[in-house]
């Protein structure tokens, strides 16, 4: 399994959840997948997904937010942890796609690729619901039926970037249909 | 009426209703007031720039954000400012103590404490400095400002607000 198979899974198993998705190649393969007004497609601010993920869950808490990160975002932006674990939004996935590299950048090493095991770092964080995903077959069942809470997930993947088109949206566009779609 | 109760008055009135934060001893005084009134949620942080992630995101649900911090965490937040706030048009209120400037004893402060108002020029962000009380009425234009213009807003809070400390 791929990014973009874990992706393509984690689509299947959407029902009306709002996605903020990590910058680069994550989020052009969530667009070519499924292109949609409730995805958030970071643009820049590498790190950051976790956290506007919290804040949106924060103020809308009647809707469900799904935020799909990866390792090396991740690694740059540990704190989040502390901070989503301890305010624990009823409404907030984080799924941690661990493929052990810097994907968009030619899949260098991360740490996780060796003795870093992000679940830990969320354990010791304060998370109370952890479950790491090895199987492809296992994300649907476990997405669908995930219960109201604050939940981490990892799914371990291989490295690799799908051949995919780059997100032809601008900026402003993918904000204003995301805000929408909120409000809607 | 106190400094920090000003302050105070002058974020709630604004609309502000969403505090990120991390502290700093000028700030200790309305830290403990936002703490103790519980009438603006507040989300203390571990840095700066998950603090930009975190207003960013609550801004698209709705909520008009502040990240309340020391000068040193515009330091910490560059990137963010630029290619998320900026990129995407979301706007947040930076409020922040100004250390490193009239009054500093602590050297490490200085130079960021210098750099500072420039960085706010470079960075295009409104700069608003409240160096008296009479001036803390200037927040809540500043809020509604940068909500119409979708451009982030940086307010700097001068020792001399307090008498130096």
């Amino acid at each position: 399994m791929k990014r973009f198979d874990a992706i393509k899974r984690i689509v299947e198993s959407l029902s009306n959840e709002l996605i903020i998705c990590n910058i680069g190649a994550p989020s052009r393969e969530l667009y070519n997948i499924k292109d949609r007004a409730e995805n958030f497609y970071m643009l820049g601010s590498m790190g950051l997904a976790s956290s506007i993920a919290f804040g949106l869950a924060l103020s809308r808490p009647k809707n469900k937010v799904w935020c799909i990160d990866g390792d090396g975002s991740l690694l740059m932006n540990l704190g989040s942890l502390s901070t989503i674990a301890n305010n624990q939004p009823k409404n907030l996935t984080l799924i941690v796609i661990d493929n052990g590299s810097y994907g968009s950048t030619g899949n260098q090493r991360t740490y996780t690729s060796k003795k870093t095991k992000l679940e830990t770092i969320a354990k010791g964080a304060g998370f109370e619901s952890i479950t790491v995903i090895n199987n492809e077959e296992d994300i649907i069942p476990i997405l669908k039926g995930l219960k109201i809470g604050c939940h981490f997930i990892k799914i371990n993947t291989l490295p690799g970037n799908a051949q995919v088109e780059n997100i032809p949206l601008k900026p402003e566009e993918i904000k204003n249909r995301f805000i929408d779609s909120i409000s809607r | 009426m106190s400094i920090d109760l000003k302050l105070y008055d002058a974020i709630k009135d604004s609309g502000i209703n969403l505090i990120l934060s991390l502290p700093c001893i000028m700030l200790k005084g309305l830290l403990q007031l936002i703490e103790e009134k519980n009438e603006i949620q507040h989300i203390p942080i571990t840095r700066e720039e998950e603090g930009v992630g975190i207003a960013a995101g609550a801004y698209l649900g709705g909520k008009t954000p502040a990240i309340l911090m020391q000068n040193s965490g515009l330091g910490n937040s560059v990137n963010a400012i630029k290619s998320l706030l900026q990129l995407f048009k979301i706007p947040v209120i930076f409020i922040m103590s100004h250390r490193g400037a009239e009054g500093e004893k602590i050297l490490a402060q200085i130079p960021m404490g210098q750099l500072t108002p420039d960085l706010l020029d470079l960075l295009k962000i409104e700069k608003f400095i409240i160096d008296s009380k009479e001036k803390i009425k200037i927040i809540k234009n500043t809020v509604e400002q940068s909500k119409s213009s979708e451009i982030s807003a940086g307010i700097l809070l001068k020792k001399t607000l307090w008498g130096v400390r």
